[in-house]
């Protein structure tokens, strides 16, 4: 307990004395938790400040250094019924959120400014048919061209800086025709207002811009919220090494602090922090999650082990190492520097659309300036019709089709336990033909459970449960999970290596290995004998039982691969582990199609061989041996319980025990998707009602800034259907 | 219509003050919390204490 905790790392230092740090906390979800956390903080000698982030469910502290220090307060925080971890801030949310602001103030500016213009352009619309005189019309201009043109440079850089990265590039993307047509707009009516015409399309330019910049906004904001909360998660779940300095002495350390020949020491039923090389010790680890093998693999000094296995019976001391060569982790990280290089770049739809539209709609106002010329027309008219057809078409509607939809799906398979990691994960799973599935911790849940046989006895379940919660060893874990009375036995004693024992109702009870118990022989052969499961034997008052611990599907495993098969999707099961663990699971899913004991190339090569027969693979998976197969496959999915490297890779991480949100991630996309094509349609609709105006010369400002505001309320709206529809039908 | 020189001045005006004020209030970090400052009017401090609500949460804070 004298272990001190070293959370240097997380703690920004001023010159003043004084420390900041920002803590994930759990379990706030009131306006009392507000002021329980902030009050109780602010009691605290040497705290200056404690200010709650509800939002994002995030504390900030300051703190004066010599008077208390950063694991005092988290004790603190524990003390009034919080958990909170340090957190350390990704860039890449520190990115966006800079982003944010930054498209915040774009879209002020442009909402300033359309209002402004809009207030003069519907005098002028209004003194068009009334008895405004030119002159007021021209000042009206002006006025509108003071506002618009200065807004116009600030607001629309987002647009204009896409626009130029791209054609550098030599790429086409939906920003070109955007900032073609909102430059080629202002430029026309600046000089129109100059040679006192009666038309400017200033309003048209700048609403165009605040339209796409609410689209790109909201896009960014529910990215971000995602992220923030992705990013609590893996703070929260982040787990503390016991490191050894060269005195021998224990340090408590976060397991990101953690250097290459540091020390570290690792008790039974602890996670192993990071990879390297046992140099003390035996014992048996779990590798589940790194291979996917279900059995208990016995090491000594010399061996390597990898981060994410759990030690389950002696206590070891290992040397963190950078991955060697021949280690797993560097035969994974080959492969997947291959799978990144293989994946082919699919383009995203908004992208196809914008290679498809912009030379469409580029020729056709050429080719309307080129016609008028050849019926007589003036080279002045000519040109202002043809960029009248360049504003009419300007893309508001089809640039805010797309990300309309994947607002709305994000945010509903956000509620769904789906967190994307990436806007175009959308359009991929809507795709997937066939779905890949690991077994280890994908199917099963990831972490073993009690299974007994149903001839126990439920008050025997219930005091061997309760025992457990007494014990460190991983069997003794997965069956503490089931007790209901979470209070553990007083004076229970743990017996390293063997077992716990305590006195229950008068009786002495044990838990543990079947010696400790003194299993009968015949009960010992019968609980082995089921193969795939580790037992742990349990005694009271003469009594003994042998409770089988194994890997359990995921409790609505079966209905949900049900699903899917009845939607004609094809399902694999490509698994590390035994064909003796995996074919049993496979019959209960009605899988036929399975594999077993496969490496990560093999893996690759089943997905590859998949691909090659035209087939789009949805991979889900949690190992560290699935990381390249979900690398390799068109799109992937991991439980938030996979390993680090391995949650890396997928396109989208979904949260709790249940696999539904496999099944919800693929339908809602496919809906999204089907959503996404509709206004796409909507938007070219609109251009095919429109364009013929434009190309008339028929096109007035006026007409302009109804079709564009009325195109893009439709698509927004078609897009909100994708809400209620599916959460109707859950 | 000489009462435009007036009013276009002043429209003008109120609409730059509200984008300064937007400006400001983004800049001084009054949307970085949107949903806590929703609930930080909730706790009665004014009240005497048996009049309070229960501060509770709802939630279980496991």
């Amino acid at each position: 307990m004298a272990e001190a905790l070293d959370l240097s790392m997380f703690v920004e230092r001023n010159d003043a004395g004084t420390a900041h740090m920002t803590l994930a906390v759990e379990g706030v979800g009131c306006a009392g938790c507000i002021r329980k956390i902030e009050d109780g903080l602010s009691k605290l000698p040497g705290v200056i400040d404690a200010r709650l982030n509800f939002t994002q469910r995030r504390l900030a502290v300051d703190w004066r250094e010599d008077e208390i220090d950063a694991a005092r307060i988290i004790d603190a925080l524990e003390g009034i019924g919080y958990h909170a971890h340090p957190f350390a801030p990704e860039r890449v949310e520190a990115d966006e959120s800079a982003q944010a602001k930054w498209l915040l103030k774009c879209l002020a500016v442009a909402g300033f400014a359309a209002m402004n213009v809009m207030l003069l352009s519907i005098s002028v619309w209004a003194g068009n048919v009334s008895d405004m005189t030119a002159e007021t019309r021209d000042l009206f201009h002006w006025l509108s061209a003071l506002i618009a043109l200065p807004a116009a440079a600030y607001a629309g850089q987002p647009f204009f800086q896409s626009a130029v990265r791209a054609l550098r590039a030599r790429q086409l993307n939906m920003d070109v025709p955007i900032a073609l047509g909102v430059t080629l707009a202002l430029g026309l009516s600046l000089f129109e207002t100059a040679t006192h015409a009666a038309h400017a399309y200033f309003d048209s330019a700048i609403m165009l811009l605040f339209f796409l910049l609410c689209g790109r906004y909201l896009d960014l904001a529910m990215r971000r919220k995602t992220r923030v909360f992705a990013g609590n998660l893996a703070s929260l779940k982040a787990e503390f090494a016991h490191r050894l300095d060269a005195g021998g002495e224990l340090t408590q350390v976060p397991v990101a602090a953690l250097q290459p020949d540091d020390r570290v020491l690792v008790r039974p039923g602890e996670r192993v922090p990071a990879d390297g090389i046992l140099i003390n010790g035996r014992s048996e680890i779990d590798e589940s999650l790194v291979t996917g093998e279900t059995l208990h693999r016995a090491v000594g000094a010399g061996a390597t082990i990898y981060a994410g296995s759990i030690n389950v019976s002696g206590a070891l001391t290992m040397r963190v190492s950078a991955a060697g060569a021949g280690t797993l982790v560097e035969e994974v990280e080959r492969l997947l520097e291959k799978a990144t290089q293989a994946k082919s770049q699919t383009v995203r739809l908004a992208d196809r659309a914008a290679r498809l539209y912009a030379p469409l709609v580029h020729t056709t106002a050429a080719l309307t300036a080129i016609g008028w010329l050849i019926a007589g027309a003036s080279l002045h008219d000519a040109i202002v019709i043809a960029i009248a057809v360049l504003i009419i078409t300007c893309p508001c509607a089809i640039a805010l089709a797309i990300p309309a939809v994947q607002v709305v799906a994000a945010g509903m398979l956000f509620r769904s336990g789906v967190i994307l990691n990436g806007g175009d994960a959308i359009e991929r799973l809507a795709e997937a033909d066939t779905i890949v599935f690991d077994k280890t911790g994908t199917l099963t849940l990831p972490d073993p459970r009690a299974d007994p046989r149903a001839d126990i006895d439920r008050d025997v379940l219930e005091r061997a449960a309760r025992l457990a919660l007494s014990s460190r060893h991983p069997l003794a874990a997965a069956l503490a999970r089931q007790a209901r009375d979470r209070s553990p036995y007083p004076g229970a004693v743990e017996e390293p290596g063997q077992g716990v024992r305590a006195v229950i109702d008068g009786e002495q009870a044990r838990l543990g290995s079947a010696e400790f118990c003194g299993l009968a022989e015949g009960e010992r052969q019968t609980a082995a004998g089921e193969g795939d499961a580790s037992f742990i034997a349990f005694a009271h008052a003469g009594k003994t039982a042998a409770i089988a611990v194994r890997q359990v599907l995921r409790p609505d495993a079966i209905a949900v691969t049900k699903a899917l098969i009845d939607r004609g999707l094809r399902l694999i099961v490509l698994s590390g582990d035994r064909p003796t663990a995996v074919a049993p699971v496979a019959r209960r899913l009605g899988i036929a199609d399975w594999r077993a004991a496969l490496t990560p190339a093999e893996k690759i090569a089943a997905i590859a061989l998949l691909k090659s027969q035209g087939r789009r693979v949805l991979m889900v998976g949690d190992g560290l041996n699935d990381a390249p197969a979900l690398a390799a496959a068109h799109v992937s999915l991991s439980p938030i319980t996979a390993a680090h490297l391995t949650q890396a890779q997928a396109d989208a991480l979904f949260l709790g025990e249940h696999l539904r949100p496999v099944l919800r991630a693929v339908f809602v996309s496919r809906r999204a998707r089907a959503l996404m094509k509709q206004n796409l349609a909507l938007a070219a609709a609109y251009n095919v009602l429109a364009v013929p105006l434009a190309i008339a010369g028929l096109v007035t400002p006026l007409i302009a800034a109804v079709a564009m505001s009325g195109s893009s309320l439709l698509v927004t709206l078609n897009a909100l259907r994708a809400r209620l529809g599916l959460e109707s039908g859950r | 219509m000489n009462v435009l020189v007036f009013l276009v001045p002043v429209a003008l005006l109120l609409g730059l003050a509200g984008l300064v004020a937007f400006l400001w209030s983004l800049k001084s970090g009054q949307y970085d919390d949107l949903d806590g400052a929703a609930l930080r009017i909730l706790p009665d401090d004014d009240m005497p204490p048996d009049r309070r609500a229960d501060g509770s949460c709802s939630k279980p804070t496991s």
